[in-house]
């Protein structure tokens, strides 16, 4: 049984999803390949899903290195380093970053790996890789849709990279380009030709979001082979699934804010610009009954969500590696998949709390504190879940499950600052301090990040059929983990102190003075978090052709679909049949048996899940 | 070919579509959820500037022209816009009705309506856009007076050109995609796939898009 026999209506009968799917079972050399539509504009998910993940790499190593920039100059304030004048001309003057290249780099800095690397590069690569996979699907739904996905995320690549060029610099209004800044040209460098290029770079790249999650969730929802009902998929398709919804309701309106945002920009219009004051020119604008504070509602109505997109692919992927390596059923099945869904319809209605010291009605805020102070208790038991999945497990400390502890940990601690800052009274102290910074950089950032690296470790070797080299991943792992809660738990107490982010110089302030060394050492600590990511970036390419070949094709004992392939797996993923799954796929360690796969039916003495 | 699966099986046991459907369509009504979600956002800005401004033109003024008849005919051309644009919906739905007993001959008759409809819809709106901007109204201008006779902000152009022309891109979109489906069925490429399936997709975005025009008229012409 195959997808081809998912229609019923007799009408529908010879309706099959695209030619690479006819022939029942022998697509895979089904037209010949040539480098073009192998490797370059390929319809193959797991191509597409390389082409995402490899994209992503670059995308970190370019906003890393960002980091790295402004965290020299936040550490030494003092100190010019003429190198950077050789590297970056105008921008870094005598070798001292300019303070207009100071907000680009922090702006783009967040930009890339806010959407260009955690959300296409995470959920774009997994989401194509293990849908079809674990789902048992010869491929996406539309394979086409899924290649122009691909493309335009590559097109919003390349206009983000080309305003890095343009002689004003590339934005530099923070990542969430609040407007009036955004919206007047005059306001700053980086508002001009670089905002532009930034706002059609965003718009390309919610196409790609949509054309992508369009096709997730048609996918797992109707593609999934026989037995495979939706209380048996892993929890990855799950997390995956919510992922798409939440990216589908969401970018809309993202892409709506900014079509009024560059009709401010270049139409004169008055959508967010009203009769302010400007020093530049001492004069009042003659725009009239506009509010900057709709753009910061449309902006969080995604941005919101977007922390979940950004998560959620994480969560999933760290439920089903800890499962497998700790040889246990995960604990709580439904409850990881109803927390999930609780978490993704909270998602829509707690965006306000970005915005509690904007002016908001203190009553409004009040239900905004209430509906986010919610989103502990799911959180909460998908911690807990984990933890007793953990607990007397057999585990297997593969680089894959030491990352997925590292999540968990990272998870619970950022989450808890969240509560802090969840609390508008509190938010009036710790808004826009490094309070702030540390909390989403451990919870969102590294936190996925972890899920990311898992996620690497975990499914390289069915990406290329070989291993990633074992020391550098556990060198890699260890400092990470211990140079991330190096650089982000001081920062908790910088912003407990007040000291404000987005400023590039705070040896002016007595008050901030005292920070001088620990601003140093946080520096110190990412340049060598940066270097030991370049050591994974190594062992990346460098296992792709020359690390330890996989000679089983599943070496980790799982029990999921995807292992049910062949090691180098082809163009419609299984050579014969698609597998018929009869049972749940956390079947570890049961009835003496250490696992079970899914395609394995039920024994007769044997007690479904 | 595809097996039959009895109907006793459970839907959601994978190996069939739970909505016994394509996955073409089930994409096209996601589509249709995410489309909606940029009309409201856009539609919620217009309801949060309107309700924030002091005052607001009345639409009985500012639209009652009609073309060779001159003015005082308050909202009468826009009837007819939304009139000619719910009678392309009606011949959508008897296009994709007869697809459904691969009439190919009333399927062409039907989509040739349509797509009639459409231009006709568009054409309607060029003439109001170019009539409203010889009028001095155009993005960032706008020459009318609030209800209450003060002076008003420029927020109701700018937000009627900007809604308008972005429901009329959808239009204009569907138009296209109507075209495509007319080609198609004149090619008989549904004939031989047996089904009008697409044409069904293809009405689903049209009625979305005409269902859009009511909120559309309703905030623009009616409040």
């Amino acid at each position: 049984m195959s997808n081809e026999a998912i229609l019923q209506k007799p009408a529908d009968a010879v309706v099959t999803h695209g030619d690479h799917r006819e022939g029942n079972g022998h697509s895979e050399h089904h037209h010949k390949e040539t480098f073009i539509s192998k490797y370059v504009f390929s319809m193959d998910h797991k191509m597409i899903a390389k082409q995402f993940l490899i994209t992503g790499i670059i995308w970190a190593i370019i906003g890393g290195l960002f980091s790295v920039l402004f965290r020299l100059q936040l550490g030494y304030p003092n100190d010019s380093f003429p190198i950077l004048e050789t590297l970056l001309g105008k921008w870094a003057k005598g070798g001292k970053i300019q303070p207009e290249f100071y907000y680009a780099l922090v702006t783009m800095h967040g930009t890339v790996l806010v959407f260009f690397v955690l959300t296409a590069g995470l959920s774009g690569t997994f989401a194509n890789f293990l849908i079809p996979l674990q789902i048992g699907a010869r491929d996406m739904a539309s394979p086409f849709m899924n290649m122009l996905s691909y493309w335009f995320f590559w097109a919003a690549s390349v206009v983000m990279i080309s305003s890095l060029f343009v002689e004003t610099g590339p934005a530099s209004g923070g990542w969430t380009s609040y407007p009036p800044l955004s919206a007047l040209g005059g306001a700053s460098e980086g508002s001009k030709t670089g905002m532009d290029l930034w706002l059609i770079s965003m718009a390309l790249f919610v196409v790609s979001s949509l054309l992508g999650g369009l096709n997730y969730i048609s996918t797992i929802l109707n593609m999934r082979t026989k037995g495979m009902s939706m209380t048996r998929v892993p929890l990855t398709i799950w997390a995956l699934f919510f992922t798409a919804v939440l990216g589908v309701l969401s970018f809309p309106v993202l892409l709506s804010g900014f079509i009024l945002l560059l009709f401010d920009r270049h139409g004169g219009t008055s959508f967010y610009l009203s009769d302010i004051y400007l020093a530049s020119t001492q004069q009042a604008l003659p725009n009239e009954g506009g509010s900057a504070i709709l753009y910061q509602h449309l902006f969080w109505f995604l941005g919101h969500p977007e922390v979940y997109i950004i998560l959620l692919p994480a969560m999933g992927m760290v439920s089903e590696i800890m499962s497998v390596n700790s040889r246990k059923p995960i604990f709580g099945y439904m409850a990881m998949i109803g927390s999930l869904f609780a978490i993704t319809i909270l998602a829509f209605l707690v965006w306000a709390h970005h915005m509690f010291v904007s002016g908001l009605n203190p009553f409004l805020g009040s239900v905004f504190v209430l509906l986010t102070l919610l989103i502990a208790v799911p959180s909460a038991i998908k911690v807990f879940n984990w933890l007793t999945t953990l607990w007397r497990g057999n585990i297997r400390f593969t680089p894959a499950m030491l990352f997925s502890i590292g999540f968990v940990s990272l998870f619970i601690s950022g989450g808890l600052t969240g509560i802090f800052l969840g609390n508008s009274t509190l938010d009036i102290h710790l808004h826009d301090t490094y309070f702030v910074v540390a909390h989403f950089h451990i919870v969102m950032g590294v936190a996925s990040f972890f899920g990311l690296f898992a996620g690497v470790y975990h499914w390289f070797p069915k990406m290329y059929g070989r291993y990633l080299n074992n020391t550098m991943a556990y060198l890699h792992f260890w400092v990470t983990l211990i140079g991330a809660y190096l650089i982000f738990w001081p920062m908790h107490y910088e912003g407990l102190a007040g000291m404000p982010r987005r400023y590039m110089d705070f040896s002016q302030w007595v008050s901030f003075n005292q920070f001088g060394d620990l601003n140093r050492f946080i520096s110190i600590v990412s340049i060598i978090v940066f270097a030991v990511q370049l050591l994974f970036v190594f062992n990346f390419f460098y296992s792709i052709f020359k690390g330890r070949r996989v000679t089983t094709s599943n070496p980790w004992d799982s029990n999921t679909l995807e292992w049910t392939t062949p090691i180098r797996p082809g163009h419609g993923n299984w050579p014969g049949e698609i597998p018929e799954v009869h049972r749940w796929p956390y079947d570890y360690g049961k009835d003496g048996r250490e696992f079970i796969p899914q395609t394995e039916p039920v024994g007769a003495q044997e007690t479904a899940h | 070919m595809a097996q039959t699966v009895p109907m006793a099986q459970k839907w959601w046991s994978g190996g069939k579509s739970p909505f016994n459907t394509e996955y073409g369509k089930l994409m096209r009504w996601y589509f249709l959820m995410s489309d909606a979600f940029t009309f409201g956002a856009f539609l919620i800005s217009y309801g949060t500037i309107r309700y924030s401004s002091n005052g607001w033109p009345d639409p009985n003024e500012v639209f009652q022209s009609f073309p060779g008849l001159g003015s005082g005919f308050p909202l009468l051309f826009v009837s007819l816009m939304t009139f000619i644009l719910i009678m392309s919906s009606v011949t959508m739905v008897l296009a994709v009705h007869a697809g459904h007993s691969n009439d190919k001959k009333t399927v062409i008759k039907m989509l040739v309506w349509t797509i009639i409809g459409g231009f006709a819809f568009l054409g309607c709106q060029a003439w109001e856009w170019s009539h409203l901007h010889h009028e001095g109204a155009w993005w960032g201008m706008n020459p009318f007076s609030n209800a209450d006779g003060t002076q008003s902000t420029t927020n109701f152009t700018n937000f009627f050109f900007t809604i308008t022309g972005f429901h009329g891109f959808h239009v204009f979109s569907g138009v296209v995609i109507n075209i495509i489906m007319l080609i198609m069925t004149l090619n008989g490429v549904f004939e031989r796939r047996g089904h009008y399936l697409m044409i069904e997709k293809a009405g689903l975005y049209w009625h979305f898009v005409d269902l859009v025009w009511v909120f559309v008229f309703t905030c623009f012409y009616l409040l």
